[in-house]
């Protein structure tokens, strides 16, 4: 019983380190404070669930979650591409909004509150990955290949001129470099794993509706970028295992479940305050928190 | 080299320039002066497309570049350093100077697929800009960590690495130390030797006039004077707008 109920746990730390480490490419490595992840969490979810529900294979419905929701990362990088700072964070925790109006109102596709129920589990050349120890490998494997190429990316030249688009924008343009397709690129690539995050979500509970993908969802995460610490890679994975397990030992204090709910959000909201107060850098940041 | 033609641009009430005229000539050091608010800095803004005219035109090596995207213009050949100090702060020093060499670090697909090495030809290259200067101890160092001087130096070099025909430099020697200032001084006119352009912004008056080739003189947004430096120190208008004797 303990050990179903840790998979499980592993299987949302490997679900909460793609979507960190993609939300870290975007905000502490290239320093655009992307308020509306969660949308393309979303996006990925509901196309790979859509999809699957359709009777396109496994494969095919993950990697057009990754696709649809890197093409929404382009598109809302158009308009938003002059905005920095809290106007960028506004205009894209407005386009999450977007999002979640979509899907909670778009019945005709998305079923809106009732949700999309019986979405399969994945299958892979034969393979289904009916149990949840099955599952976490797929996670783990998914997972590791994520943090390498984001590894590659940010290691890579590329990366670096992610990192001078972060500490001076307009000193990158003078040096002759479009930021706009740079950073086009990191809100794309950000939001294809993002998605692929979603797909993994839908076909794991197998059931998805619009209450998964509102902005509590987007407390954990932003959190888990910040007490990881920017532009670090390491601290994202670490500061996801433990906030995704910290909140986990309430259950077995018998507090009722009203409690465990907002308890999970204080113990953020707290973590968060004494971070920012003590460890600016988070656990392994590179740039301070501005 | 370069040609600037009634120039216009106000801030609300303020004329920032006001039919500004001048021009630059192939390798020489032309140096832009003026008290504090006479547009100077406006001028590097609108050449290096930072900011739009409202009126006039640019002309640099004979192509109109009036309004053209800061990227564009500096793909063209203009390479500035500005007068606060703008070095990517949480990279390291080679890391700064490695990022002005070239644009292949922009292709996301070249990058991902390891096809854009830093190679040995490019450690060198930065490796004895910096022996130059007596800063290669500091290549693994993060600029934020350096001193005032030495972050304005490393800006230069990173000015200099650009691929550039023309150099603008905003106060390269702001705030440095009398030595440094020598120090600069001799890599500027190393640089018009080997036939390099530079337009630069500069109040330190013994600086400027020791380098400079051509000096213009602007005040409340025009050119009031242009002329040799020893023209120009004699000149009585420029006595009385700027040096104050």
């Amino acid at each position: 019983m303990f050990s179903a109920y840790f998979i499980h746990l592993l299987i949302l730390v490997g679900i909460y380190v793609i979507l960190a480490i993609s939300l870290q490419l975007a905000v502490g490595f290239t320093g655009l404070l992307n308020l509306g992840h969660i949308a393309f969490y979303c996006v990925g979810a509901y196309t790979s669930a859509l999809l699957a529900l359709a009777g396109f294979p496994f494969w095919f419905a993950f990697l057009s979650a990754g696709i649809m929701a890197m093409l929404f990362g382009f598109l809302l990088s158009i308009p938003t591409n002059k905005l920095k700072g809290d106007y960028l964070a506004l205009a894209t925790l407005g386009f999450s909004f977007v999002i979640y109006a979509v899907a909670l109102n778009w019945t005709g596709l998305t079923r809106g509150p009732l949700g999309l129920p019986g979405i399969p589990r994945p299958s892979l050349a034969g393979f289904v990955f009916s149990n949840n120890f099955s599952f976490l490998i797929l996670t783990f494997v998914i997972g590791l290949i994520s943090y390498l190429i984001i590894k590659r990316i940010i290691a890579s030249p590329f990366g670096k001129v992610l990192e001078a688009v972060r500490d001076d924008e307009l000193a990158t343009k003078v040096l002759g470099k479009n930021t706009f397709k740079i950073k086009t690129y990191a809100l794309g690539i950000s939001a294809f794993f993002a998605g692929i995050a979603g797909s993994l979500y839908a076909h794991y509970i197998t059931f998805i509706d619009p209450s998964s993908f509102t902005l509590l969802q987007l407390i954990p995460v932003l959190t888990i970028v910040i007490i990881g610490g920017l532009a670090s890679l390491k601290g994202t994975v670490i500061a996801s295992i433990i906030l995704v397990l910290l909140p986990e030992p309430l259950r077995f204090i018998g507090f009722p479940s009203s409690i465990v709910g907002p308890a999970r959000q204080i113990i953020y909201a707290l973590l968060l305050l004494l971070i920012l107060i003590y460890k600016p850098k988070g656990f392994s940041g590179k740039v301070k928190l501005e | 080299m370069l040609r600037i033609k009634n120039l216009k641009k106000h801030f609300g009430g303020v004329k920032a320039l006001d039919g500004c005229d001048f021009e630059v000539g192939q390798k020489t050091i032309t140096a832009l002066i003026g008290p504090n608010g006479a547009g100077k800095s406006t001028v590097f803004n609108l050449v290096s497309g930072i900011m739009k005219p409202e009126s006039g035109k640019i002309v640099f090596d004979n192509k109109d570049i009036t309004g053209l995207r800061p990227v564009k213009i500096s793909n063209l050949g203009i390479s500035r350093l500005f007068q606060q100090t703008k070095l990517f702060s949480n990279l390291t020093v080679k890391e700064n100077l490695l990022l002005a060499l070239d644009n292949e670090d922009t292709k996301f697909w070249k990058n991902l697929f390891g096809l854009n090495k830093i190679t040995r030809k490019k450690e060198g290259k930065i490796k004895e800009t910096l022996k130059l200067i007596g800063l290669e101890k500091f290549e693994n160092i993060l600029t934020r960590d350096l001193s005032y001087g030495q972050k304005r130096l490393i800006e230069l070099l990173r000015t200099i690495l650009n691929p550039h025909k023309f150099l603008m430099l905003d106060e390269p020697v702001a705030g440095v130390t009398p030595k440094l200032r020598e120090e600069i001084a001799k890599v500027l006119l190393k640089l018009k030797q080997q036939g390099e352009t530079i337009l630069l912004i500069e109040h330190d008056m013994g600086f400027t006039l020791g380098i400079a080739d051509e000096v213009v003189v602007m005040e409340k947004g025009k050119v009031i004077a242009q002329g040799k430096p020893d023209e120009i120190k004699n000149n009585p208008e420029v006595l009385e707008a700027y040096l104050g004797e």
